[in-house]
């Protein structure tokens, strides 16, 4: 065998040096993401030309020629509409969302009953906040204070009617407060009713999973006005003469059901994602129906679908704006309503109300989906298939 | 659940209670008796309430006269006409905005569902903003939004502001010139059909032709010329019978023209816009979910990138766009009964109109679930064709 002469091969490492200064810095940057090439080019001129359009006149209109205080109408009005704006102004009337601000939260909740809704408000974040964020400890507890102690006292504080409290009829409630109560009961609600159905669904009894597969597939291929409507007109003749229900509750009962079936559907992808071994291992273990489902699959399978789940509960909570149609204020309710307060009419109320329950509606759901994405991630142990 | 068959086959040693046979039967049966005495008990108060009422059940009220008027009409109506044909009226405006809405949210969705794919980081950014945007808000406000945040504070008739081709937008809504057929139109669409029967007729044949002989034709052009081509041969031929009829400002009002109420262009401006965010990400999706290997063994067979694109990305991508693609068209036809709150009278307003008069509120509602239900499963049916069309071919 012949010595290999490896003289020639550099023993050393040759130093880094650095990247051609053509593919790095800011010029590289805007070489590579903006003018690439002659169509990119265009592309980037149209994209300036958009931005430059829209962006300084939303900015003016939001900030800069904005009227942030006011007594009434004539701050946002220009002269010939009788206010003291120039003629041609155009900008927001956040003077409107200021004066009207307590309705927008409460609608038409007592002023000085208003503590109460205040301090669920700060119960739900004081409990929320450590059940999401993962390193607090006492989950658990934390759990049970959320989704059991603080419903009955945010029941017994909103009704009130007890213990010295006076009574607060639910016609009287309205804006965030609606929003926030009938999206916080429809997902408590609508999960477990999901769950069940999903589990119906794919049972092996046919009775049951018919049943399940027409209450699916109805409630799916249906509006949620029809189900509101529903729920509003056809629930009394359904019940015994002289039964009245709540307006909220009914409509809780229909967003909930409506959301339900969506929800049914997610958990259903999540079911049949779990490999089948799973199911007979439970078997083999000798775990009973629901041991076998409560310890072994759903685990696997919730956790699969949380994207679906936090998107069920996203679209849940913008359907709760419809309840408007059905004759209740919630958030957009609300703001609609006051665009015929004649102290107000001005061409720029309708705007400014609109754009203000956009941002507080997309604040909340824009949270809820990067939460979840977050989540997502943090529960990412490989087993996705 | 082989182990349980196998079990059983040999006499059962746990107790009769524990067998899952005879556990299925009970469930069953106890879900039935418990759903039929619920059903009962509220058939039994409905028929108590209805007679307290002294409605009278039954489809015989769409007869009726119907007494209100609609505004929006696309077949003959007036206020004499029966409550039947109110929600017929009601379900042709539902079909023609969910329609209307459809192609347009299709479109502006892939141009932002690529836009966001793009290599530029503007166009890319300018995209996702609306995307974020729009998903995040509720389509109740968007509608809000388009009816009394910008189209109710648009000038009086006598402003009007004029837009191209003689049309004008003004706070009675969007006006653009009618097209009148004169004598002799009809040929323009017999040519337009002819056109397009020789186009497919043509595509079949260069199809076929380059398969035997692998020479190509240019079928786009040869296409182009016949569709658009012979109509307008047509129309020359039989004397240019195709008139404009302008809208034309006369003190208070627009005459002439075509008038676009704002209750319609709010509604499908707004299912458009935010209808085209989703649509935007399922797109993204679908155009992501095909792996880069895909393009790149594409490109190594020496196919040129629009070559790739259109034979390799794109087939591919539309196997995992169609199906959540058809959730959202579904979507947004029942998202058209959110016209209700502006006063588009579409099939949920006008049979809730007709509830509000009549009092057949059982009827009413049974008529909108079940056309909403019959349209959505035809929705599915057509998307499902498409579907099986598109569907990977497995040997």
């Amino acid at each position: 065998m012949q010595e290999h002469d490896t003289s020639w091969v550099r023993t050393e490492m040759a130093l880094a040096q650095q990247a051609p200064a053509g593919v790095r810095g800011p010029g590289a940057w805007v070489r590579k993401n903006l003018v690439g090439s002659v169509g990119d080019a265009i592309l980037t001129i149209i994209g300036i030309a958009l931005v430059v359009m829209i962006l300084p006149q939303v900015i003016n209109w939001a900030f800069l020629n904005a009227q942030w205080t006011g007594a009434d109408r004539t701050f946002c009005a220009t002269v010939a509409q009788g206010g003291i704006q120039p003629d041609g102004w155009s900008g927001a009337c956040w003077a409107f969302v200021n004066a009207k601000f307590g309705q927008f939260m409460f609608g038409r909740y007592p002023i000085e009953e208003r503590w109460r809704p205040i301090l669920i408000a700060i119960l739900f974040v004081a409990l929320l906040v450590p059940l999401l964020i993962p390193k607090v400890p006492h989950k658990g507890l934390n759990a049970i204070l959320f989704f059991l102690a603080m419903p009955i006292l945010a029941f017994i504080l909103l009704v009130g009617g007890m213990f010295g409290l006076p009574h607060v009829e639910t016609p009287l409630w309205g804006g965030l407060l609606v929003t926030l109560s009938l999206s916080f009961v429809g997902i408590a609600a609508s999960l477990p009713i999901g769950i069940v159905l999903a589990l119906g669904r794919r049972s092996k009894m046919p009775i049951v999973k018919a049943l399940c597969v027409v209450f699916i597939e109805t409630v799916r291929g249906i509006p949620l006005i029809t189900v509101l409507f529903m729920a509003s007109v056809m629930l009394p003749l359904f019940l015994p003469a002289g039964v009245t229900f709540d307006k909220l509750l009914r409509a809780l009962i229909g967003v909930s059901l409506f959301a339900a079936a969506y929800m049914a559907e997610v958990v259903r992808g999540g079911l049949q994602a779990i490999p089948k071994g799973q199911y007979e291992g439970a078997d083999s273990l000798g775990l009973g129906y629901w041991q076998k489902m409560g310890l072994i699959v759903l685990p696997q399978a919730l956790k699969l679908v949380i994207p679906g789940i936090v998107n069920t509960f996203i679209g849940m909570f913008k359907d709760t704006s419809l309840v408007y149609i059905i004759g209740m204020f919630d958030l957009l309710g609300v703001v609609k309503l006051n665009f015929s307060d004649a102290n107000w009419a001005t061409p720029q109320t309708a705007r400014s109300g609109l754009i203000f329950a956009a941002f507080v509606f997309w604040l909340f759901c824009f949270g809820m989906s990067r939460y979840s994405m977050f989540t997502e991630r943090r529960l990412d142990t490989g087993h996705k298939r | 659940m082989a182990s349980q068959e196998i079990l059983r086959e040999e006499p059962s040693r746990a107790s009769f209670v524990n067998d899952p046979k005879v556990r299925s039967i009970f469930f069953q049966v106890l879900v039935v008796v418990l759903l039929g005495a619920g059903v009962w008990w509220i058939v039994q108060n409905t028929i108590d309430n209805l007679a307290r009422l002294h409605i009278a059940s039954g489809f015989g009220f769409l007869r009726g006269r119907a007494g209100f008027d609609i505004s929006d009409t696309a077949i003959a109506y007036s206020s004499d006409s029966t409550y039947g044909r109110a929600i017929v009226v009601g379900f042709i405006n539902t079909l023609i905005v969910a329609g209307a809405g459809i192609v347009t949210a299709t479109l502006i969705g892939f141009i932002l569902g690529i836009g966001r794919l793009s290599r530029n980081w503007l166009i890319r950014k300018i995209c996702m903003v609306y995307v974020e945007i729009f998903r995040n808000i509720p389509p109740l406000l968007v509608i809000f939004f388009w009816y009394s945040g910008v189209l109710a504070v648009l000038p009086i008739p006598r402003e009007s502001i004029n837009l191209p081709f003689g049309s004008f937008l003004n706070q009675r809504g969007f006006y653009f010139p009618r097209a009148v057929w004169g004598d002799g139109s009809w040929l323009i669409f017999v040519a337009l059909l002819v056109g397009i029967a020789m186009a497919w007729f043509v595509a079949r044949k260069a199809r076929q032709r380059q398969m035997a002989t692998g020479q190509q034709f240019p079928v786009f052009w040869t296409s182009l010329a016949l569709v658009v081509g012979l109509p307008l041969l047509a129309y020359a031929l039989s004397g240019f019978p195709l008139t404009f009829d302008f809208p034309k400002q006369s003190t208070f009002n627009l005459t002439g023209g075509f008038q676009v109420k704002p209750e319609f262009l709010s509604l499908y401006l707004a299912l458009s816009c935010y209808t085209a965010a989703f649509i935007a990400e399922i797109v993204r999706a679908g155009i992501v979910g095909v792996s880069k290997g895909q393009t790149e063994a594409a490109g190594a067979l020496g196919l040129r990138p629009g070559s790739i694109l259109r034979l390799v990305v794109v087939p591919q991508a539309m196997r995992i766009i169609i199906p959540p693609l058809t959730s959202q068209y579904l979507n947004l036809t029942k998202n058209s009964s959110l016209a209700i709150a502006i006063g588009y009278p579409d099939l949920t307003a006008t049979a809730g109109t007709v509830l509000n008069q009549t009092g057949q509120a059982i009827e009413c509602v049974l008529i909108m679930m079940v056309v909403y239900l019959v349209l959505s499963l035809l929705t599915s049916a057509v998307m499902n064709v498409v579907n099986a069309r598109m569907a990977l071919v497995e040997r």
